[in-house]
């Protein structure tokens, strides 16, 4: 007796790589620019990263279809808590509505590997890693998409003190500066790159802390 | 008012063809208190009086952010122009999320007056009794309509609803024309004024009005009580005169003490706009 098997499929997977690394007083949150599907590329110049509210940002890889609309949704949910509270909702909040609005489509998931990253009200940095149907933890760094398995063992080596591999984990988040932060993300980036066939072109840099938003780009190797 | 055997239903006509609870929505509208608009081609402000049923309590929000482009200004029953707020906020969320772009203003106030209509024809419903200033700046313009009860809607270059209003309309009548190619702070202090003429020799102060300002690269906000003191204290120094066409946006220099705490002709709390 064999299945019977679909000849349609409502997913695809687009590739990328998105990683989040929590300071402090900063957050990095960090997703490379390029769109493939299969073997080919789509295009060198995606952003995989959204503003989900004045500290909270998202980093998703997956498929960008089901990436796009949850974005949407969050960001519609956001707007009705605005006028509700008169006020911005908070990463830890807003961690948790996507985790639900995630657990919401358990049946028909969204095909997203999200990364979200912020400011908790505290002003320390708060990263917050998720399965594709909600699952959520706060951690002091993660990693998502296709180059996940290569980048998440280096940063348990490089931050070793956030990292739960000695549980539970030393500090909440790593005790490095913004720029050192900065740079072991274009580190990763760059490894990943080399051996990640869906991981390149560019890399999209959020830094978040007391000042504001700053964004960087980084080329990465296009092959 | 009239009392008579054909205003118990709205869904009953009376012989002159009139529908007395629609109309008796209309005047909880008047019976609110005084709420302005006026636009020009770029900009769009609001303005209301703020009365609060006792010295203890707090005063009602008669204004509300719909949208970073859509405002509203209340008179009447506010509980119903909350609801109405809730669901204008909605509506525009909803076209935002499918068309990625602003609900344009005139097709939001045909629905709210859409919404209006259905409160006239069902028996086992009565009509918002709150009137509604919708200011807006769409691709064509700053936009300013008024909402009845009635379900009847108009855009207007400025108007004032709620008590008083007809000192306010008097002013605005007298103003209009130029309103068109106003400055933005001319805009404001020409609703000042207006407010002013509502509140009948009360002393005009931040505490007392609310302002809000929509436009050309200006999201609709309310300013800051601080931000509106500073504005009245400027043409209260400069005399009782019509403000000059060229804007001034400076602070003010100490100016009038505002006349706070002292109980100045106290307004008789309306019946419904509590």
């Amino acid at each position: 007796m064999t299945k019977e098997h679909a000849n349609w499929s409502p997913y695809d997977n687009n590739g990328g790589t998105c990683v989040a690394i929590a300071g402090a007083d900063y957050c990095v949150i960090a997703a490379d620019t390029r769109m493939s599907t299969g073997y080919s590329i789509l295009t060198r110049d995606y952003s995989k990263i959204c503003k989900l509210a004045d500290k909270s940002f998202m980093a998703s890889s997956g498929f960008q279809a089901d990436v796009k609309a949850l974005q949407k949704v969050l960001s519609s949910r956001h707007l009705i808590y605005q006028h509700q509270h008169n006020k911005q909702m908070s990463c830890p909040a807003m961690a948790q509505l996507l985790s639900n609005t995630l657990y919401y489509k358990r049946f028909f998931p969204y095909y997203a590997f999200n990364v979200l990253g912020g400011l908790d009200s505290e002003g320390k940095g708060c990263v917050f890693t998720y399965d594709a149907v909600g699952s959520y933890e706060r951690v002091g760094y993660s990693a998502q998409g296709s180059g996940a398995t290569l980048i998440t063992p280096f940063l348990d080596n490089q931050l070793k003190s956030p990292s739960p591999l000695l549980l539970p984990a030393k500090d909440a988040v790593t005790p490095l500066s913004e720029a050192e932060a900065v740079d072991l993300v274009k580190t990763c980036f760059s490894s990943a790159t080399e051996r990640d066939i869906y991981t390149g072109d560019s890399v999209e840099i959020i830094i978040l802390n007391a000042n504001g938003v700053r964004r960087e780009t980084e080329q990465l190797r296009r092959d | 008012m009239f009392r008579n055997q054909y205003d118990t239903d709205v869904t009953t006509w009376s012989p002159a063809g009139r529908l007395f609870q629609v109309e008796y929505a209309m005047e909880a509208v008047k019976q609110g208190s005084a709420a302005i608009g006026l636009r020009s081609k770029t900009h769009a402000v609001l303005a209301c009086v703020n009365k609060a049923n006792s010295e203890l309590s707090s005063h009602q929000k008669k204004i509300f952010k719909v949208d970073d482009h859509i405002g509203v200004a209340i008179a009447g029953l506010t509980a119903d122009g909350r609801v109405l707020s809730r669901y204008m906020r909605s509506e525009c969320i909803n076209y935002g999320y499918t068309y990625e772009s602003p609900l344009p203003v005139g097709r939001l106030v045909v629905q709210l007056a859409d919404k209006a209509q259905v409160c006239t024809q069902r028996s086992w419903k009565r009509p918002y009794g709150v009137g509604l200033l919708v200011a807006g700046l769409d691709e064509s313009g700053a936009h300013l309509y008024y909402n009845c009860p009635s379900g009847n809607y108009f855009e207007y270059q400025a108007f004032a609803i709620g008590s008083r209003s007809q000192a306010a309309k008097t002013y605005l009548e007298r103003k209009f024309e130029k309103f068109q190619e106003s400055s933005r702070d001319d805009l404001i202090k020409d609703a000042l004024f207006a407010i002013r003429e509502t509140l009948q020799g009360e002393k005009l102060t931040s505490t007392v009005c609310t302002i809000a300002v929509v436009g050309v690269g200006e999201a609709f906000n309310i300013l800051d009580q601080a931000a509106v003191q500073a504005l009245i204290n400027e043409f209260e120094i400069s005399g009782e005169e019509v403000p000059a066409t060229e804007s001034v946006a400076e602070e003010a220099a100490g100016g009038a003490s505002a006349d706070q705490g002292g109980a100045a002709a106290e307004e008789e709390a309306a019946p419904m706009d509590i």
